[in-house]
């Protein structure tokens, strides 16, 4: 309750902002001035979240390999933590230095830098590379146009402790919700909390949201609600009222309105590594992430399990659509050619191979898929491939904007104080607000 | 200008100028004009620095403040779409924040309420003389050196529901914490992050008012044992009315504080649960960094700076000003 906490925060959202004046982001140029065409010295500076090993190492060679192949190309890599990253990143389009090569979410936010005309068209210079990624690359396109490429992509599910399942009777991964209601109640039976859900963090929580959107509504009704922020189809209000009756089950951990994701012991994740919930629904980074919250870096070990979300009755939604994301390079409007060329480079065969092999993500180059070792994360790509669609998680879809709106109401209905209709409303008004 | 100051022997000098300036100024200061630049050559080059860095980091992050609270911004790009005070109206038809604003309130009068007597007493009790005096003290004072960050996240380990420490200790004397948890459930959130509040500031109440207390003069005290005045009347006829300016300046920082609390509430709850913890810092933080609408962040920034800065000052106004009125008319005497 000091000073500090003035400067935090009242500042900190804009002395950021405020280091980089007026400066035109999309026209001043970082790497001082350098321009196409061979021969020319080329210095491209490329951030990644790869920090620790063998991520680090690879990302090392891979760099010197493309430095190599291209005389006269110095890439300047900067590797750092996953958080950080995405701090800096906002900061440097805030500042208008963004580096050569960043990482990407895509969805609402890229369309918005996209209108300002601030990141750069990959469709032709990549065109070899977005027909081999397939349908992965939508979630970076924009009016027909791409303008990212997914490197890892992954889909949510629910992973479980098989040993906890067994111990309360639960043979079979549930199907459907009424297998998972059941599943829940033995689970119950045998005084083991059923689900750990990070709600503290609200996007743990809105995934259940957006998967039962993805299991009401059917994909039409999707790409137009992420085209027009029209929300006014029912399936909006079904999702909602099909959350509202797993929360009323009861299924989550004690005091699951503050725990965080992943943060700690104690965090949703932490709780599921160490033993003490059955199951949590999160993306492909699950084991990697618990193999960081226990002492032996094993996280669930063998006693990993997974399964898809659960089917509902009467759903209009293809069975086999899945909700999920990815991370993508994409550059700025006004980085060299070389950055695409690198960034090419980093979608081969070759290098999406050695990526898989060094357990770094989830590859997207079907080349390179089948060096995917793990066998819950092989059983997860399965799923990824199969999906008719595979939907972008929506707060990152709709926007910061109009998806913090939509976790905040979400939350609100796990705290018990939102109805199906309220998180309609407050999306669509937040919505409205961006028109 | 330097052969005037450094060629002639000093007394001669002296009196050549001021002889030929004290016909057009009065002479009572004895201006002497080169060492003036001088002095103000100084002055410029002494603070210079420190007032740049004040530009710098202060005064133009404020005014951009304002200035992006005018616009629709999501943070990047060219400031273009101006949309004059629609943010101002969009926060302060918020319900969040106005709830965030009742939070702050209420934090700024529980503060004194709960600080200010326990501080009191346990400030009376440490100035007493007695075994351990200066462990006891340092004891107080630590939860106030510990860094805030660090002091909430063990605070959040000790109040986990189930597992924590906080319901252990409670299922051993046959009672239960809320299912939720104390920081879980809505209605009990915003008093255990009090709690927690007060565990951390209450130490930095009790130095401030054992500093006061050393400013009380010993004869008074031995002038009211003299006349027969128990310990009690001691301390609540002359001790306590003679720590005001202390206390007044205390409250006053508490209030500021209370204003702008962020770290703990943000660590604790995130300003859950169904923000029954948001302050108006967590909101503008929200909706800057989460939600990417920096225009409104930035007019709930300069809301929250307005409201401080008109409380600080009717506080200096109306409170602060008996510690300075009572100064001035000595000072007019002598």
């Amino acid at each position: 309750m000091k000073k500090q906490i003035l400067a935090l925060a009242a500042v900190a959202s804009l002395a950021l902002a405020a280091c980089g004046g007026d400066a035109p982001a999309a026209t001043s140029d970082p790497t001082g001035g350098a321009t196409t065409g061979a021969g020319e010295n080329v210095t491209l500076r490329w951030w990644h979240n790869s920090n620790n090993s063998p991520g680090k190492e690879y990302y090392d060679k891979v760099a010197a390999d493309f430095e190599a192949d291209n005389p006269g190309v110095t890439i300047e890599v900067t590797a750092m933590q996953h958080e950080d990253m995405g701090t800096k990143i906002e900061a440097a389009w805030q500042a208008g230095d963004m580096p050569d090569i960043y990482m990407e979410r895509g969805g609402g936010e890229l369309a918005a830098k996209v209108e300002a005309g601030l990141v750069k068209d990959l469709t032709e210079p990549s065109a070899e590379a977005i027909e081999k990624l397939g349908g992965s690359v939508a979630g970076w396109q924009v009016d027909g146009k791409t303008y990212a490429l997914p490197f890892s992509m992954g889909v949510v599910g629910f992973w479980y402790n098989t040993e906890l399942f067994e111990k309360a009777g639960v043979t079979e991964a549930p199907e459907t919700w009424t297998d998972m209601f059941a599943a829940i109640d033995k689970l119950k039976a045998a005084g083991i909390e059923p689900i750990a859900v990070g709600a503290g963090d609200k996007w743990p929580a809105a995934h259940y949201w957006y998967y039962f959107a993805l299991r009401e509504c059917t994909g039409d009704v999707l790409d137009e609600a992420v085209k027009t922020l029209d929300f006014s189809d029912q399936c909006f209000v079904r999702a909602g009222e099909q959350l509202e009756k797993v929360i009323a089950a009861e299924p989550f951990n004690a005091g699951f309105l503050t725990t965080p994701a992943q943060a700690g012991p104690t965090s949703a994740s932490g709780l599921l590594a160490t033993g003490k919930v059955a199951m949590e629904l999160a993306g492909h980074w699950e084991p990697g992430v618990m193999q960081g919250l226990t002492e032996d870096g094993k996280g669930l070990g063998d006693k990993t399990g997974w399964f898809a979300f659960p089917q509902t009755e009467g759903q209009q939604g293809d069975p086999s659509s899945a909700l999920g994301g990815g991370d993508a390079w994409g550059a700025p409007a006004d980085a060299p050619d070389q950055a695409v060329d690198f960034i090419n480079y980093l979608l081969s065969d070759e290098v999406q191979t050695g990526f898989a092999e060094n357990d770094m993500g989830l590859p997207t180059n079907p080349n390179a898929t089948s060096a995917v070792s793990d066998p819950a994360l092989a059983d997860l790509l399965k799923v990824r491939d199969s999906a008719a669609r595979v939907q972008l998680y929506f707060d990152t879809a709709f926007g910061q904007a109009v998806g913090g709106a939509m976790n905040d109401a979400i939350a609100l209905m796990f705290a018990g104080q939102a109805s199906p209709q309220d998180i309609v409303d407050a999306t669509q008004e937040a919505a409205d607000a961006e028109k | 200008m330097s052969q005037t100051t450094a060629a002639p022997p000093k007394g001669a000098s002296e009196g050549v100028v001021e002889g030929g300036r004290s016909e057009e100024r009065p002479p009572v200061t004895r201006p002497r004009k080169p060492r003036d630049w001088k002095m103000v050559v100084e002055i410029i080059a002494f603070t210079a620095p420190a007032l740049i860095l004040f530009a710098m980091f202060v005064v133009w992050p404020m005014l951009k403040a304002v200035q992006f609270s005018l616009f629709r911004w999501k943070g990047f790009g060219p400031l273009v779409d101006f949309v004059g005070l629609k943010n101002y109206i969009s926060v302060l038809s918020n319900d969040v924040f106005i709830g965030a604003l009742g939070h702050n309130l209420f934090i700024v009068v529980a503060s004194i309420v709960i600080q200010l007597p326990l501080g009191i007493a346990i400030a009376l009790l440490l100035n007493r003389k007695m075994r351990f005096q200066g462990i006891l003290r340092t004891v107080v004072f630590v939860p106030y050196v510990l860094a805030e960050v660090i002091a909430g996240v063990v605070w959040f380990q000790l109040l986990q529901p189930k597992y924590g420490v906080i319901d252990s200790m409670l299922a051993v004397v046959g009672l239960q914490g809320p299912p939720q948890g104390f920081l879980g459930t809505p209605e009990y959130a915003l008093w255990t992050v009090m709690v927690v509040i007060t565990w951390k500031y209450l130490g930095l109440a009790i130095i401030l008012f054992l500093a006061g207390l050393q400013g009380v003069p010993e004869e008074l005290h031995e002038a009211a044992q003299i006349d027969g005045a128990s310990w009690w009347q001691t301390q609540w006829h002359i001790t306590i009315p003679l720590l005001g300016p202390t206390l007044r300046t205390w409250a006053f920082l508490s209030m500021v504080g209370s204003l702008q609390l962020f770290d703990m509430v943000w660590i604790l709850t995130k300003g859950g649960p169904a923000n029954a913890t948001t302050t108006m810092a967590t909101f503008l933080i929200n909706e800057g960094t989460k939600r990417s609408n920096y225009g409104i962040a930035g007019a709930a920034s300069v809301i929250l700076f307005v409201i401080a800065l008109t409380m600080a000052l009717l506080y200096q106004r109306f409170v602060l000003r008996r510690d300075h009125a009572t100064d001035e008319p000595k000072e007019k005497s002598r």
